[in-house]
């Protein structure tokens, strides 16, 4: 049974329709990178997965819950549907400790203590236990970003969705984030990107979406698509970006 | 032109001055609370809250800003009996300018939360908090970080603006230096003086609120 399955998804914004009618199936310990050109709708499918985003037709189950119903308890959907994001969002007044606690301690009603032994652990995990005390602006961006997937992983999600995290670091901190998520991944994380790092989706991904106009155009084992992409739409965009 | 300070004269009111300067203090610390509590539940109304609701908040912040601090305090004491509403001109007082720092607060709160990064909300939101933690925890903390010199101008303002009151004989220092006026006609002295208790509490109220702006803010 699938972790996450999206089914004929359609999300207009205004009269313009992003999501043509959307279908997939994440399985668990699936690492799934989505790519395509900007306006695909990439990012949509990806903020419709958590709530972020409502759609008007089709259905989306995650974890069992369904997303798009009026009576979703989308509290409940996002302790197990963890995101991270491309501007990282670290919350400014608070450490990177203090960022990591807050969804514990608020949400799951865990003790400070408690909460500070799992920010320890999971900040350790990103390679930043000596920054647990550093505010986000004392931080790089490569740092600022391993601390919000340090803070997603703090609440045990069972899928993470990253939306481009590596596009609004320079490129010499890309890799310290990369190597984070691809250590998650040989864990066991079930990960939906969406991302522009294309050697990235070859490497760790288990599953490759190319999306076009709104559409899944093409999907497969990220190797064999790269490899020999059946339509001209991927092949031309394979060619630009690889 | 001659004319010859008198300041003894204003001795025997000590008390009397005493008590204005004291009940200007404390409205202006009691509405400044209650003010700053009206007006973060009215932000977080306009920004978080039902549309209903933000319109109701909007019409009230309108009403305030648009029409003189002087009407209001009048409609509340002289108008609001007529309701059968009769209020002691100190409670009249406080009401009056709890409702009006309610009302610039709002919008200058409001303000503070429109200027919080929309991404961080959404961060909030993705950690499985509700949005009212995600305001309590997330955005209010930046929301006044970023507002709080415009607030203590406000709260300023509204200060100065206090002496009013004393058009209903709420006892403040405007008041105390109009009955001590009225008894021994020493206009120059006591206004003066009363001019330069209100100089002193401005000056006094900046650095007592930037002291607290620093232990509130005191991270980065």
């Amino acid at each position: 049974m699938s972790l996450v399955s999206i089914r004929d998804v359609r999300k207009s914004f205004g009269q313009n329709e992003v999501l043509k009618g959307v279908s997939l199936d994440i399985a668990k310990g699936d690492v799934v990178a989505i790519i395509g050109r900007s306006g695909s709708g990439k990012s949509t499918l990806l903020r419709c997965i958590n709530g972020l985003e409502t759609y008007q037709s089709g259905s989306i189950v995650a974890d069992g819950i369904e997303v798009g119903g009026a009576a979703t308890n989308l509290r409940e959907l996002r302790r197990h549907v963890g995101m991270v994001f491309q501007q990282f969002n670290l919350f400014p007044h608070l450490t990177a400790a203090e960022n990591v606690m807050l969804a514990p301690t608020v949400v799951n009603k865990v003790s400070k203590a408690e909460a500070r032994i799992t920010a320890a652990e999971v900040l350790a995990k990103v390679g930043l236990s000596e920054k647990m005390d550093a505010y986000p602006s004392e931080l790089s961006g490569g740092q600022q970003q391993r601390v919000a997937i340090a803070r997603s992983l703090a609440m045990r999600p069972k899928v993470m969705l990253c939306d481009e995290i590596t596009s609004a670091l320079d490129p010499e901190l890309v890799n310290e984030v990369l190597r984070v998520v691809e250590q998650l991944a040989r864990e066991g994380m079930t990960l939906i990107l969406v991302t522009h790092e294309m050697r990235f989706a070859r490497d760790v991904g288990t599953k490759l979406v190319f999306m076009h106009h709104g559409k899944v155009h093409e999907e497969g084992v990220p190797k064999e698509v790269f490899a020999a992409p059946r339509t001209p739409e991927l092949q031309q965009f394979v060619g630009q970006v690889g | 032109m001659s004319y010859k300070l008198q300041f003894a004269e204003l001795l025997p009111y000590w008390s009397v001055l005493l008590y204005g300067l004291v009940f200007t203090i404390v409205l202006t610390i009691v509405s400044t609370v209650a003010g700053v509590a009206v007006g973060t539940a009215g932000a977080a109304a306009r920004t978080f809250g039902p549309g209903w609701l933000g319109r109701i908040v909007a019409v009230y912040v309108e009403l305030i800003r648009n029409t003189p601090f002087i009407v209001q305090l009048f409609f509340i004491f002289f108008g609001l009996p007529a309701l059968g509403l009769k209020l002691s001109e100190t409670t009249a007082a406080f009401l009056a300018m709890v409702i009006n720092l309610g009302a610039y607060s709002t919008e200058i709160i409001r303000a503070g939360i429109e200027a919080v990064p929309k991404g961080h909300i959404e961060a909030g939101l993705s950690l499985a908090m509700t949005k009212w933690e995600v305001l309590r925890h997330v955005v209010l903390n930046q929301a006044f970080r970023k507002i709080y010199p415009a607030l203590s101008s406000q709260i300023i303002i509204v200060m100065l603006g206090s002496a009013v009151v004393s058009q209903i004989s709420a006892e403040d220092l405007t008041y105390a230096a109009n009955y001590v006026a009225s008894r021994n006609f020493r206009n120059f002295e006591v206004y003066l003086l009363v001019a330069l208790a209100y100089l002193a509490l401005a000056m006094l109220t900046r650095s007592a609120l930037r002291a607290l702006g620093r232990v509130i803010f005191k991270a980065r």
